[in-house]
């Protein structure tokens, strides 16, 4: 088990730069996730920690050890790919055995490390088998079974679940949850779903255009984003996100609707500023169908016209017209509503975010 | 008669009008084959007989017992021009095979310079006709001092064949996911190993069959062994079959006969990895 260090790690492609130095210290037995949208280096970046790309400049350490110039197989390191790599002319035992055989390991060794492997994964029935002749999720086991096998110091995983459906994604993602409880290592989990990452990380790495966006485990990320891209990515159905100008302690935005400016921030913007106003849909709902976590004089109160309904069983998601767009909002307990129908609607501000329209960074001291 | 049954009868006729066309080609594409195998069994009065005798009244196996009866007694150098033909299909056959892996990897891996201009060129080197080669080569090897020799002949064969070979294994290398490659590092493999453990046995089929295709294009070339081989020590059996040409008559027969001999390591050799090739081809075809 081990450490990651990366600094100022930049990957360039010619003149095109993937990744912009970034800086990131990953703590022994710690599960990290890099989030973000597709190009924005993240990948890159686990493939450069695995030795897989070469780096353009600044420096990996594994353990304390620069690792730069190694070759994968001298980084101690395993890797859970998308595709999930398996070799298609070996059995499932050959799969999860062949990096002992690499090694040189004996046979006695390698035979109890992949039974102990295939019990922690329930692959003991299959061992004679072919990829070919596995499902999907029992491919993306024997992935990982391959991984454990070689007992590393960091576990990679590269979008291991985006080839499964929604139901095994759900089932695999416990899975891999309960395997880290089990093997307790270091891990690196790029993904592109924010559910996984949230679900999953100790802290999350969302990324973007190569940049670290921000550092920080799932509640901090989800309740205090620190840039207007993080708060529009984590969280699903996506923050409510809109542009307003700021003029004597309210938000007027482009329709001239307003809006109280909420007090937190009161003492970081100025008449005159732009701002970017935000709200989760958990903190709008129909006045009486919400969670108020502030307290009676935070909620603002005002009649909304709705536009569509979304029923999902022990809530709906309520579409509501506000500034010439829709807003979405949650509504627990849900009663029948009928687009078009007026709704008193409750804003809780005390969890309103707000960002500085010109560099996207939190408004927030 | 209701839809269904006159869908079902259709189907039939459907089904033995293919069977009959199927036949006919096959008969067509068989033919040539079969002749030769007849007429290196009857005597050179049937073979030459208008209109022809499709029905052989005598067979004997004089020929083949001739050919191999040594010079004077009407045979022919057979075992020397076999060993000649084996040594220089195999030895080509394994040179272009190793370039056109090498090459082919490369081609499918690598990005480099100029990589699809080298590609263009290579392709292009098969549109030249060998035997519009065939005199520059004879002049040229004349002066080399290589004339007449298995290492001529070799090389030639192998610049022949490694245009193809590369764009064959090319293909399939290409198929082999990259992600192998870099999984089987990660397992602690070196990228040698790695080529060797991994990609390779994955594109074992394809580099059969370029192997296959290799060695029937050397084995059965004419035109160049014709200029580039003169004596016995370096003829090939194609051209051995000239050696049934006299002055003035020409012995179909054992020119049969010689063929037959010719056909059958390469058919036995084809039949063997038949599951390969048609694997390999197959699943070549398609080239991202």
């Amino acid at each position: 088990m081990a450490t990651v260090s990366l600094r100022k790690l930049t990957k360039r492609y010619g003149n095109i730069g993937i990744v912009h130095g970034i800086d990131l210290d990953i703590a022994d037995r710690e599960f990290i996730a890099l989030v973000g949208p597709s190009g924005c280096g993240k990948s890159t970046t686990l493939r450069m920690i695995a030795g897989l790309e070469e780096i353009s400049a600044g420096s990996i350490e594994i353990g304390g050890r620069v690792v730069n110039d190694l070759p994968p197989r001298s980084r101690n390191i395993s890797m859970v790919f998308q595709s999930y790599a398996l070799y298609p002319h070996m059995t499932v035992r050959e799969n999860l055995g062949f990096s002992l055989k690499i090694a040189g390991a004996a046979k006695e060794d390698m035979e109890r490390r992949v039974a102990e492997a295939s019990a922690i994964l329930g692959l003991d029935t299959m061992l004679d088998r072919r990829p070919s002749q596995l499902s999907g999720g029992q491919r993306q086991r024997v992935a990982m079974g391959r991984a454990i096998v070689r007992d590393p110091d960091v576990f990679l995983f590269d979008e291991p679940l985006s080839n499964l459906d929604a139901k095994l994604r759900t089932q695999m993602r416990t899975e891999i949850k309960k395997l880290h409880a089990k093997v307790r290592s270091t891990v690196i989990y790029v993904t592109h779903d924010q559910v996984e990452a949230m679900t999953l990380a100790d802290r999350i790495v969302i990324m973007r255009d190569g940049h670290i966006e921000q550092v920080g485990t799932p509640d901090e990320v989800f309740r205090r984003p620190a840039t207007r891209f993080v708060a529009g990515f984590i969280g699903s159905p996506p923050m409510n996100l809109h542009e307003a100008t700021i003029d004597d302690g309210q938000m007027v935005f482009a329709s001239g609707d307003k809006l109280p400016l909420p007090g937190q921030f009161k003492a970081n913007v100025a008449t005159g500023h732009k701002v970017v106003f935000g709200l989760r849909p958990d903190d709008i709902y129909p006045t009486g169908h919400g969670i108020s976590s502030g307290g009676a004089a935070d909620v603002h109160q005002i009649e909304l016209p709705i536009t569509v309904t979304e029923p999902l069983g022990n809530e709906t998601l309520v579409f509501v017209e506000f500034n010439g767009e829709d807003w979405v909002s949650r509504m627990l307990n849900p009663r029948p509503l009928r687009p078009g129908e007026q709704v008193a609607m409750s804003l809780d501000m005390s969890q309103a975010h707000l960002f500085a329209t010109e560099t996207g960074k939190t408004l927030r001291s | 008669m209701d839809e269904n049954s006159s869908a079902r009868l259709k189907r039939r006729l459907l089904g033995i009008v293919y069977r009959i066309g199927l036949f006919l080609a096959m008969l067509t594409i068989c033919l040539p084959g079969l002749w030769i195998v007849l007429s290196s069994l009857r005597p050179t009065v049937e073979i030459m007989a208008k209109p022809p005798v499709w029905i052989p009244q005598e067979i004997s196996f004089d020929a083949y017992v001739a050919m191999f009866s040594g010079i004077g007694k009407g045979g022919i150098p057979v075992i020397e021009y076999f060993r000649n033909s084996l040594i220089v299909s195999v030895t080509s056959t394994v040179i272009a095979v190793a370039i056109g892996m090498a090459g082919g990897y490369a081609f499918a891996r690598y990005r480099f310079g100029g990589k699809s201009s080298v590609f263009l060129g290579l392709m292009l080197t098969r549109t030249v006709p060998g035997i519009a080669l065939s005199l520059p080569l004879f002049f040229l090897y004349v002066r080399l001092g290589i004339i007449d020799t298995h290492f001529g002949l070799i090389l030639a064969y192998v610049a022949l064949n490694v245009p193809f070979t590369i764009w064959l294994i090319d293909g399939f290398f290409r198929q082999v996911p990259k992600d192998l490659a870099e999984a089987a590092q990660i397992d602690g493999c070196t990228r040698w190993q790695a080529f060797w453990q991994v990609e390779f046995p994955l594109a074992g089929p394809g580099i059969a069959s370029a192997a296959i295709f290799a060695f029937l294009t050397c084995w059965n070339e004419f035109a160049l062994a014709s200029q580039l081989t003169r004596s016995v020590s370096a003829k090939t059996l194609p051209v051995g079959l000239l050696d049934y040409t006299a002055e003035f008559t020409i012995d179909w027969r054992g020119m049969c006969a010689l063929a037959v001999v010719m056909i059958i390591p390469a058919l036995t050799l084809t039949y063997i990895v038949q599951k390969h090739l048609v694997g390999g081809l197959t699943s070549g075809a398609v080239k991202g």
